[in-house]
């Protein structure tokens, strides 16, 4: 075998080759989160350049109603804090609170999806859909591309509800808790944005 | 009746001879898998041990297998096309059948070749090297390696069902799009890329995780083997251009399921869009491949050469800077379509900065060798005859990345040779060199150095044969993707010996079959473990290792520890005492990832037909697999002492 030197008492854990499962988990995490950036980032160069080729459609400035799309920026922000006091719940070992925080945070992201949908289906009746020009397409596919991936969080959201109603707070559920509030604030950070480059900018 | 009969000949591809029997094999093959598998009662065997394992160096074997028959499926491709460019005016394929399969060959020989034969490698090699029991991440390996095998399932479908895609391998539009392609083939190219790429995307995350966190305590990041170097290298750069590709296939998904207008010439669309978003993954994939090349040749050169690897900082440096500096080059694709000279300039240069770091890595493995005690195995033969075929490659994509020059050489064989030349003697005969060298510690023997060296000679020789003259004719004008061309064209000739250097590369192909057949059936069982007297760890345990890899984790103190281990004991200096076995912590058998990428394949198979019937399904099942997976807590258990002491007992015959 190879040379074996005295250790220090930090790496008993490695050793033995238990490493923490959970902690390579998160890190595995964020990596994902990294390729999502990235998926995200494609999707908004591909807004940016064909924002303005409306092929002789409905403008964003015609499409876009503004106080809808604010009520649906503090409805996300706000879940975000909420599932942040959620985690903080966990800290204090309050399974309760936990879950009742999740609650409210998907109560509020269902509604931030209904509001996008009725957005979207407004704009469809008004006649914008994704096949009248490349900047609809755009749009809908990156608008889109967020909410689908607040509906999975939703989805992930009830499941994990589930699992602390029946297991309560262990390791286990504890990172899936902090990586599901991590994917939360994620997408929140890419909806700050979406309201920048498309619909502040849009308006512009 | 007739509408059945009409549906048939739509969904089945007929009216060629070829793919007739190319359906008929299939389906003789199918059958006979089905009845050898019930015949000897196995298929419980292979749900229990092989579809279901997460057992990384097993998944290592599947990815293996996987691409030596997809080497196979593209080699006959290229070996049609050389067929019909032999002669001037051949009347073997017909233009659209040749469009069909020079675009098959391309995908299938980068992403359904070359990636898994990659991922198999990093699998067999990369915890063994680290001294780890296992991958971080065992059950997404499993889903990789089956979203992978399911995806080149169904991309390979296309060619017997429904029609094979025919517009290049990076399908630009608007060719690929609608309109330039109505038919299905174009979405089986969408699906099967799509899907495997998700498991490519997932193996990157992976593998990171694994290397920065799963060393052996002692193993500092710089005294990790160059293998495991590049390999860190290569999943950074697939976990940064992987999620462009994935876009990118979706939004011309977008444009053909939904009308939708990203990359059309009508209502705003911008096909150039797709061509630099297309680029901006395939430049840096060929980059993904060739840097675990690059780290298989300098662990095999050191090994060969008795010698530590010169500049090992440095090199780190170059594969480092060679896959940052891989996202900086894509435009060099397209100098000829109109981006202004400032912006050729700027991709020109780039392009050739990367020529310094890959000079620095030949440099390094000659100063390696030099006053070394080399030894010529055939790893080490494909080695040494990379750099000769390396260094005339670079020069040539130098030459390419010149970007007035670059109007000259465009699309025209010129650039066939010479991507060639650095994918089969850089890439192909790495992995080769990789495989032959790493084939002892999958499997417990080694494969037959003689048989080994004819298919060496023959893909060496065949090699230069085929493609030296492709740089001739493609400064005398012929380009690229054309199926036929004119006897006053003066190319028959030079496309003539082309041709006969495919087919030795072909019957290379066969040698090398032939080497693995013969090895199985006279294999001579490697008992030492260490068969090439290596230098890294995963030489210091039993061939094939067992499934907990390491009975105790090493602990390292050198680069090159395994060597060093064994100066040590040579120089009469005891091993330190073994600390004692323990309980092993591994990961349950699991069917969910072979069942999930299943329900992918459904819904690919769905969406290439537009049939709802599939799609709904098959995306249901991919839900619900995720959800069942989410709500399982039980997926470890413990390998009790007494049986790794049995094991390690019976691997190390009989001496404990
Ligand atoms: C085994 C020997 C091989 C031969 C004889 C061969 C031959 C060919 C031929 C004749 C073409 C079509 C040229 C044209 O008409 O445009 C081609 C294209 C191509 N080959 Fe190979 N090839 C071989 C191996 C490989 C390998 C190992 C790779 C990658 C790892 C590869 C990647 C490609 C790609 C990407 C294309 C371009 C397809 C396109 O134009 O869309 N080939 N090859
Ligand atoms: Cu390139």
């Amino acid at each position: 075998m190879a040379a074996t030197h005295t250790h220090g008492a930090h790496h008993e854990h490695a050793d033995h080759g238990h490493h923490d499962q959970e902690g390579l988990k998160m890190f595995g995490f964020w990596l994902f989160l990294i390729t999502d950036v990235i998926m995200f980032a494609t999707l908004f160069a591909t807004y940016v350049v064909l924002r303005n080729n409306t092929a002789g459609g409905p403008t964003g400035e015609e499409l876009f109603n503004i106080p809808i799309v604010i009520a649906s920026t503090f409805i996300l922000l706000t879940s975000s804090f909420t599932s942040g006091l959620a985690v903080l719940s966990m800290q204090q070992g309050r399974l309760k609170g936990l879950i009742g925080w999740l609650a409210v945070t998907a109560v509020l992201g269902a509604a931030f999806i209904g509001l996008e949908l009725y957005e979207f289906v407004h704009m469809v009746h008004e006649g914008a859909t994704l096949q009248t020009s490349a900047f609809l397409s755009a749009f809908f596919t990156l608008v889109g591309a967020h909410g689908l991936h607040v509906t999975i969080g939703l989805v992930w959201m009830i499941g994990l509800m589930l699992q602390l109603r029946r297991r309560g707070i262990t390791p286990v559920t504890e990172r899936k808790v902090n990586v599901l509030s991590l994917y939360w604030h994620f997408l929140d950070a890419v909806w700050i944005f979406l309201f920048t480059v498309v619909y502040l900018m849009g308006v512009m | 009746m007739d509408t059945i009969k009409q549906f048939a000949s739509e969904f089945f591809v007929t009216g060629d001879p070829l793919i007739l029997g190319a359906q008929v094999s299939i389906g003789l093959t199918m059958v006979a898998i089905v009845f050898v598998l019930s015949y000897f009662r196995k298929w419980g065997w292979l749900w229990r041990e092989w579809l279901t394992t997460v057992d990384h160096k097993r998944i290592g074997i599947m990815y293996v297998i996987c691409s030596i028959l997809m080497l196979f499926r593209g080699g006959v491709d290229a070996l049609l096309m050389r067929t019909q460019l032999a002669l001037p005016g051949m009347e073997f394929l017909h233009a659209d059948h040749y469009n069909q399969i020079f675009t098959t060959h391309g995908v299938i020989m980068i992403l359904f070749m070359a990636m898994p034969l990659m991922f198999g490698l990093f699998n067999i090699v990369i915890p063994l090297q680290i001294g780890a029991r296992d991958v971080a991440f065992p059950f997404l390996n499993s889903l990789s390696f089956w979203l992978f095998f399911w995806g080149a399932m169904l991309f390979n479908m296309s060619f017997v069902i429904g029609g094979s895609p025919d517009a290049g391998w990076l399908a630009y539009p608007p060719l690929s799009g609608l309109e330039g392609s109505p038919g299905v083939g174009q979405n089986f190219y969408i699906w099967g890329i799509q899907i495997s790429g998700i498991g490519s995307l997932m193996t990157g995350i992976n593998f990171i995780v694994t290397i920065l966190k799963m060393r052996a305590p002692g193993m500092g990041l710089m005294k990790m083997p160059m293998f495991t170097w590049s390999t860190l290298a290569s999943c950074l750069t697939i976990i940064l251009a992987f999620p462009i590709l994935t876009i990118t296939l979706f939004l011309l998904f977008m444009d053909r399921y939904f009308g939708a207008h990203f990359f059309t010439l009508d209502a705003g669309g911008n096909p150039m869009m797709y061509i630099n978003l297309i680029w901006m993954w395939g430049h840096p994939e060929v980059y993904i491949v060739i840097l675990p090349a690059f780290g298989i040749f300098s662990e095999i050169v050191s090994t060969f050469a008795k010698k530590t690897l010169f500049g090992y900082k440095s090199m780190v440096f170059a594969l480092m800077s060679i896959s940052i500096a891989s996202f900086f080059t894509w435009a060099h694709h397209f100098f000829t379509m109109g981006s202004g000279a400032n912006v050729n300039a700027f991709f020109a240069v780039t392009t050739m900065i990367i020529a310094i770091p890959t000079g620095v890595k030949i440099f390094n493995w000659l100063f390696t060798m030099y006053r070394g005690r080399i030894k010529f195995t055939t790893p080490m033969m494909w080695t040494i005859s990379f750099i000769p075929c390396f260094v005339v490659g670079g020069m040539t994509g130098v030459m390419l990345s010149v970007a007035p020059a670059d109007f000259q050489f465009h699309n025209s064989y010129f650039l066939i040779a010479h991507f060639h030349q650095v994918l089969i003697g850089g890439v192909a005969f790495g992995f080769f060199a990789g495989l032959t060298y790493w084939w002892p510690k999958m499997f417990g023997f080694k494969l037959h150095e003689g048989l080994g060296k004819w298919a060496f000679w023959l893909w060496n020789i065949g090699f230069y044969v085929c493609f030296m003259p492709q740089y001739f004719l493609g400064l005398d004008g012929m380009t690229r993707r054309m199926y036929t061309y004119d006897f006053d064209m003066g190319w028959g000739p030079l496309n003539l010996v082309s041709t006969v250097g495919g087919f030795l590369m072909g019957i290379g192909f066969l040698f090398q079959v032939w080497q693995i057949a013969h090895s199985i059936k006279f294999m001579q069982k490697d008992t030492t473990g260490d068969p090439w007297d290596g230098r890294t760890l995963e030489w210091s345990i039993p061939s094939p290792a067992p499934l907990y890899n390491f009975a105790t984790v090493p602990t390292v103190s050198e680069t090159d520890d395994w060597w060093a281990t064994k100066q040590r004991r040579a120089a009469g200096v005891p091993d330190a005492p073994a600390p004692a076995l323990e309980p092993i912590h591994m990961p349950k058998h699991s069917g969910i990832p072979f069942v999930m990428s299943f329900f992918w394949f459904v819904a690919g198979f769905g969406f290439v037909f537009d049939w709802l019937h599939f799609v709904i399904p098959g995306l249901a099942g991919v839900a619900i697999c995720m959800l069942v997976r989410s709500f399982q807590y039980d997926t470890d258990y413990y390998i009790p002492v007494d049986e790794v002491r049995r094991t390690e007992a019976a691997l190390r015959g009989g001496k404990a």
